[in-house]
């Protein structure tokens, strides 16, 4: 028998979660409604007596303060009439996770009541209004209240049972043969189990078992394509391509030349020509590990979510946390901290301009931000740094960057598997979650994606990740595993093929414990099922591994074990149902060949005339949503959680300013020197359409030049390099990445600054119904790590005192191509920033900081140094009167200009001619003083004030109402 | 001897450690332990003298922010944790652990109640928040006695303080309350969730019981003050625990 518990609002109460729909909904442009009640209803089967009914709902489900529930047999209720009044009962398919409804059943079995067989969670929305239609209803349901690819939704009826009828226990694997078949046939089996297979690979393939003499299993197939995905193997960055272009740096001659693997001849390579003797581990583990300092290591690692996001935002950027913070728990630290940069579509996008199967623009923001708060939050993860992008390029391929920090006592990372030990996992449950997401994430998208993806969409359940992670550092510590990794995409395939890659391994598939029974033995294989763990464990050390788990509410199961004989056997009730050798598994993978061209854009340099008021013009750019507080977003991350956030997102005594970068620490000491760990980023796309190159250049420099900025050793700086582009088959779009890459090359090496780790979301194509391709503009995030000795000597934005020096290091040229102000004016600006060469003054800067010469410190990036002094204004609260550094350059360029290698620097008069000759040789001018009267003045070169504002003014453009 | 002080850990708490550091710092021997070895015997709730219930996610906290760990600490520490408070130790439940003690009775419960008097749900905002409050400390019990005002963080989605008129009157007249939202001419943000009288954390009429929203804990040394360059030279945060762990020496 079904039942249902509504609880609601009790009159008199407010709920505020309804405020928010409401604007939601008038943001749709539907008119007339009135009033909108939101429901939460629990769906619960088994024999429940009414007693037992009355008990869970009193005890479990409302909270009597503010709320009233209800119980009865499902479907005694009824829908609304129709008559001004519908009511959306909205649930979520069966199979996806739905922790609330986990939760309940442990409640159910802390009260002690037995005899609940299952439950299920959904909401029932009541919509009221005279003039609201069941059209505007449904439309309401499938853009705000339901995800049909999670969820469904019903209207006006009565509630339905959510519960899917229970499924037979599946059978084994099936057989598909090879033999004989034709390219095109080959290539049809690809697409028709979505392998994202080419001819090369399936004939690889079909070889292979040729050659055995038998046909495949569907488990070796899926296993083959989940192992060679573009997702897992990066198979474009290996790639043997053949490049048409300029030189690196300049624009001719154009000529050809061969890339024998952008991975290795332009990332890696930077990483060993650096030679950093403090890097302990890059592009090896789940995540790069540098010291932090003679006792504890440091692990970063940045992936991307874009494709999950975009179909399902809330599950997307959850589970891209969750796969981020698995990475570095994958290499025995304890997460410190997390970032993101997000890009997305203009938030006034119109529906009109929306390709069909694409959420709009401010759905997926909402949903993104939702899930990373929800991740973050509940894992007790300070969420520190990040940024936002919003251009049209992404209205269809939305790009969710999630950045995990972590820290492990030096040298405790295991790495080596031994012959005999047991194949160990922790966390969650396997359903039929994430299926092939892997493939999925390698293949462009179209408007059935949805449909025929959906399952490779999931939803995170933090609390479990929490738990697993306990286990593991208890683990850790008492030093019971050879290796770990993370179970990410491609789930068991992936995550027990690459720790048997030496080895080999046998695994008992019908060990795996599952949420629901039904699974073939491939989709048990497959799933990407969250909140997993993968440890090799010496039998002798499997009973006390067991028992950490059980004191953590953390579930073990023994897989299997590697064998040594370099095998991977599958195996399901005792049947064989998958047999590859690892060295084919692993290196049997035809390299690709691939065409790569580049050639500078046409230019269409223009004047702006008549030239634009300059006061105005700030106060816009201000304004500008890619220049504007993020701070409504970051508030909703806590930064503060394990108290070791020493600069946080936002600065001055309001705590309304901009960092440049968060520093933390995992070291809890409360006397003498304790270092830290500056993180910032360095993202600018709109570079790249001028030249990927320059891009690049400006991306490295800009997150070296954030972490400097709050005190981080320049000479201690590691990056992590992170791709987002198009089909890598368009010779186009291969070549801006070749070309990218030189740029990551050449300025890794002019700073001295290491990759440790990185990763490369390709094929972000959207193909409407109209067959028109949307791509991305191609996206490149640097994100940097920089240790900061002494975290007592650490900087920020605000501008301190009235009367201190105002100085700018570095050199400002005409470079307002892809800039702030060209794209808020729409003029062709000509040339991105051009390279520079800065270490030496980020050295000098970074002693001056260290010996306490510095007040404050902000980084001169988008809208130039115009924005960055309102920015330190606004931090700041104090006014200052300033003159522009170069008479010979145009007022507009002075201001505006996006010059690399620069940064403003408050002094105090006192320290004013110890810090210019601490500068050394790196350009240093003395711009002006600030002051207390709460003016911002940019005096021109003729003396007068070309701008002239307010910090009042500054202040409401940047931060609107402020009320966020 | 130092007083030694349990942090119970529910599967989903997370700021165990930043109270672990804390508590240290206050002169008092923690030990983080889970609610599984509560139940299995091996630690015995009534051989510490001091409890904090810590900040995070219990459970998830699906079924309302600490809901679930209200229920499971009345199902299996019930008794102990009644000879607990009543022996007059101090017991203090930081932001999800507040909730936990308002919806499991243990606060305010005046009268004798056990309860579920009052609530904390969802910030009028409509979002979670983390940003630092100014908080006054109120009433007279030790946790207060001769205390500045604290400094700290917030980060909360569930952190409004509602209760009947009746209840509040209750809470207000036995003085009850022990920290309200320092706010000017206007509320929000300094108040950050929109709670009754501005309340940011109550005690039980006896005192010992503390629940307070914000998080004293992560203002324990100078370096975690946003303006710590320039700020003060000590967190502000510590010396409530240092009156708590001076009371519980007192047992």
């Amino acid at each position: 028998m079904n039942y249902c518990v509504e609880v609601v609002t009790k009159q008199g109460c407010r709920d505020t979660r309804t405020d928010d729909l409401k604007g939601q909904i008038e943001l749709l442009g539907i008119p007339g409604v009135d009033s909108v009640d939101i429901a939460d209803r629990y769906y619960l089967t088994g024999s429940i007596s009414a007693e037992d009914l009355g008990r869970l709902t009193d005890s479990l489900l409302a909270d009597n303060i503010v709320e009233t529930a209800t119980s009865f047999p499902l479907g005694e209720d009824t829908g609304a009439d129709g008559a001004h009044s519908y009511t959306v009962d909205v649930v979520l398919h069966p199979g996806v996770t739905d922790s609330p409804a986990e939760s309940l059943l442990a409640g159910i079995t802390e009260i002690g009541l037995a005899g609940v067989k299952q439950v299920a969670t959904g909401h029932r929305y009541t919509l009221s209004g005279q003039g609201l239609t069941r059209t505007d209803t449904a439309r309401i349901a499938s853009e705000l209240l339901a995800n049909e690819v999670i969820q469904s939704f019903h209207i006006n009826e009565p509630g339905r049972s959510p519960f899917a009828a229970p499924e037979a226990a599946a059978t084994g694997a099936e057989s598909i043969s090879l033999t004989g078949l034709g390219r095109t046939q080959l290539a049809a089996l690809s697409n028709e189990r979505r392998l994202s297979l080419d001819g090369d690979e399936m004939e690889a393939i079909q070889a292979y078992f040729d050659g055995k003499g038998r046909a495949a299993t569907d488990v070796e197939l899926e296993t083959l394509a989940q192992t060679w995905s573009e997702h897992c193997v990066h198979k474009t960055f290996r790639a043997l391509i053949t490049y048409t272009g300029p030189p690196p740096g300049a624009h001719e001659p154009i000529e050809t030349t061969t890339v024998d693997s952008i991975l290795d001849e332009h990332i890696r390579a930077a990483t060993e020509t650096v030679a950093k003797p403090w890097v302990k581990s890059a592009f090896v583990d789940d995540a790069g590990i540098v010291a932090l300092d003679d006792t504890t290591d440091l692990a970063f690692k940045v992936e991307t979510h874009n494709h999950p996001s975009a179909l399902e935002p809330f599950g997307g950027a959850n589970t891209g946390v969750g796969g981020v913070v698995r990475d570095v728990i994958g290499v025995s630290a304890r997460p410190i901290a997390n970032t993101d940069i997000l890009c997305f579509g203009p938030v006034d996008t119109t529906f009109e301009e929306l390709p069909e199967g694409v959420h709009h623009p401010k759905r997926i923001a909402s949903g993104v931000i939702a899930g990373i708060e929800d991740y973050g939050n509940k894992m007790g993860i300070p969420t520190v740094n990040g940024a936002v992008i919003y251009d049209p390029g992404y209205t269809a391929n939305p790009l969710v960057f999630c950045g995990c920090l972590g820290a492990l006592p030096a040298g405790s990372h295991p790495t080596e598997p031994q012959t005999g030990d047991r194949i160990v996992v922790l966390g969650g449950r396997t359903g039929r979650d994430g299926l092939r997401g892997a493939t999925f994430s390698s293949m462009e998208s179209d408007h059935t994606t949805s449909e025929l993806s959906g399952s490779a969409v999931q939803i995170g359940h933090p609390i479990h990740e929490k738990q697993t992670l306990e286990a593991i550092i208890a683990a850790r510590d008492e030093r019971l595993y050879n290796a770990i990794t993370d179970c990410g995409a491609g789930g068991l395939s992936s995550s027990v093929g690459e720790m048997a890659e030496d080895l080999g391994a046998i695994v008992h598939l019908e060990r795996v414990p599952l949420k629901y029974p039904g699974l073939a033995p491939w989709e048990i294989w497959l799933s990407e099922a969250q909140e997993r763990m993968v440890i090799a464990v010496p039998e002798d050390n499997v009973a006390r591994v067991g028992e950490i788990a059980a004191a953590l509410d953390v579930e073990m199961t023994v897989l299997g074990t590697f064998t040594g004989d370099g095998v991977l056997r599958i195996e399901h009730n005792e049947a064989t149902v998958g047999e590859i050798e690892c060295d084919f598994l692993h290196n049997g993978l035809p390299r690709q060949r691939l065409t790569a061209k580049w050639e500078p854009p046409p230019r269409q340099e223009t004047d702006l005339e008549p030239p634009p008021d300059a006061t105005e013009t700030l106060l816009g750019l201000l304004t500008d949503p890619n220049i504007r507080s993020k701070e409504e977003i970051v508030r909703r991350y806590d930064h503060e959680v394990q108290g070791g956030t020493v600069v946080k997102p936002f600065a001055g005594a309001a705590q309304i300013g901009p960092s440049d970068a968060a520093v933390v620490t995992p070291i809890r000491r409360h006397e003498g020197t304790t270092p830290g760990a500056a993180l910032a980023v360095g993202v600018n796309p709109a570079y790249g359409a001028i030249d990927p190159y320059r891009m690049a250049w400006a991306a490295v420099d800009e997150a070296i030049r954030n972490v400097v900025a709050v005190g981080a050793d320049p000479d201690r700086i590691s990056i992590l390099d992170n791709f987002s582009w198009g089909n890598p088959r368009l010779p186009d779009r291969l070549g801006s990445l070749v070309r990218c890459t030189q740029g990551c090359h050449d300025a890794a090496v002019a700073y001295g600054t290491p990759f440790i780790s990185g990763k490369d979301s390709l094929n972000n194509e959207y193909t409407g119904v109209d067959g028109r391709k949307h791509t991305i503009p191609g996206t490149l995030v640097i994100s940097s790590l920089g240790i900061v000795p002494d975290i007592s000597r650490t900087v920020t934005s605000d501008l301190k005192n009235a009367g201190n020096h105002l100085f700018l290091i570095g050199t400002t040229g005409p470079h307002l191509g892809g800039s702030a102000l060209a794209e808020h004016l729409g003029f062709d600006g000509g040339d991105a920033p051009e390279p520079v060469q800065a270490l030496h003054g980020y050295r000098a800067l970074h002693h001056a900081i260290a010996s306490g010469l510095v007040v404050a410190c902000h980084d001169v990036s988008e809208g130039g140094i115009a924005v960055a002094v309102a920015e330190m204004a606004i931090g700041g609260a104090r006014g200052l009167a300033i003159d522009l550094p170069d008479p010979d350059l145009d007022a507009l360029s002075a201001c505006f200009s996006e010059s690399l290698g620069r940064l403003l620097v408050e002094v105090s008069p006192q320290h004013a001619a110890e810090f210019a000759a601490a500068m050394g040789k790196y350009p240093t001018t003395r711009l002006g003083v600030t002051t207390d009267d709460q003016h911002i003045r940019i005096n021109g070169s003729n003396g007068s004030a070309f701008i002239d504002t307010t910090v009042a003014a500054v202040t409401t453009a940047w931060r609107g109402d402020g009320t966020a | 001897m130092k007083p030694q002080a349990i942090i119970l850990h529910a599967s989903g708490t997370n700021r165990d450690q930043d109270v672990a550091w804390a508590l240290e710092l206050a002169g008092a021997k923690p030990a983080i332990v889970h609610m599984n070895a509560i139940n299995d015997g091996t630690h015995s709730l009534l051989d510490y003298q001091m409890l904090v219930l810590p900040g995070g996610f219990s459970y998830g906290d699906d079924l309302g922010a600490g809901k679930l760990w209200a229920i499971a600490l009345r199902n299996r520490l019930g008794a102990d944790l009644e000879a607990f408070v009543d022996r007059g130790s101090p017991v203090l439940g930081i932001c999800n652990g507040f909730q936990a003690l308002v919806k499991s009775g243990l606060l305010p419960a005046y009268g004798g109640s056990s309860d579920q008097q009052a609530t904390l749900t969802r910030n009028e905002s409509g979002k979670f928040e983390c940003r630092w409050v100014a908080l006054d400390p109120a009433g007279n019990s030790f946790w207060t006695n001769a205390l500045d005002p604290i400094y700290c963080p917030v980060a909360h989605g569930e952190g409004r303080f509602v209760a009947e008129a009746a209840t509040l009157d209750e809470i207000e007249s036995q003085g009850m309350v022990a920290f309200r939202y320092r706010v000017g001419s206007v509320a929000y943000p300094a108040d950050p969730n929109g709670s009754a009288n501005h309340i940011a954390g109550i005690t039980n009429p006896a005192g010992n019981v503390l629940g307070m929203m914000p998080h004293p804990e992560n203002h324990i040394v100078a370096a975690q003050h946003p303006q710590s360059r320039t700020g003060p030279t000590t967190g502000s945060g510590l010396p409530l625990f240092k009156n708590g762990v001076a009371h519980a020496a007192l047992s």
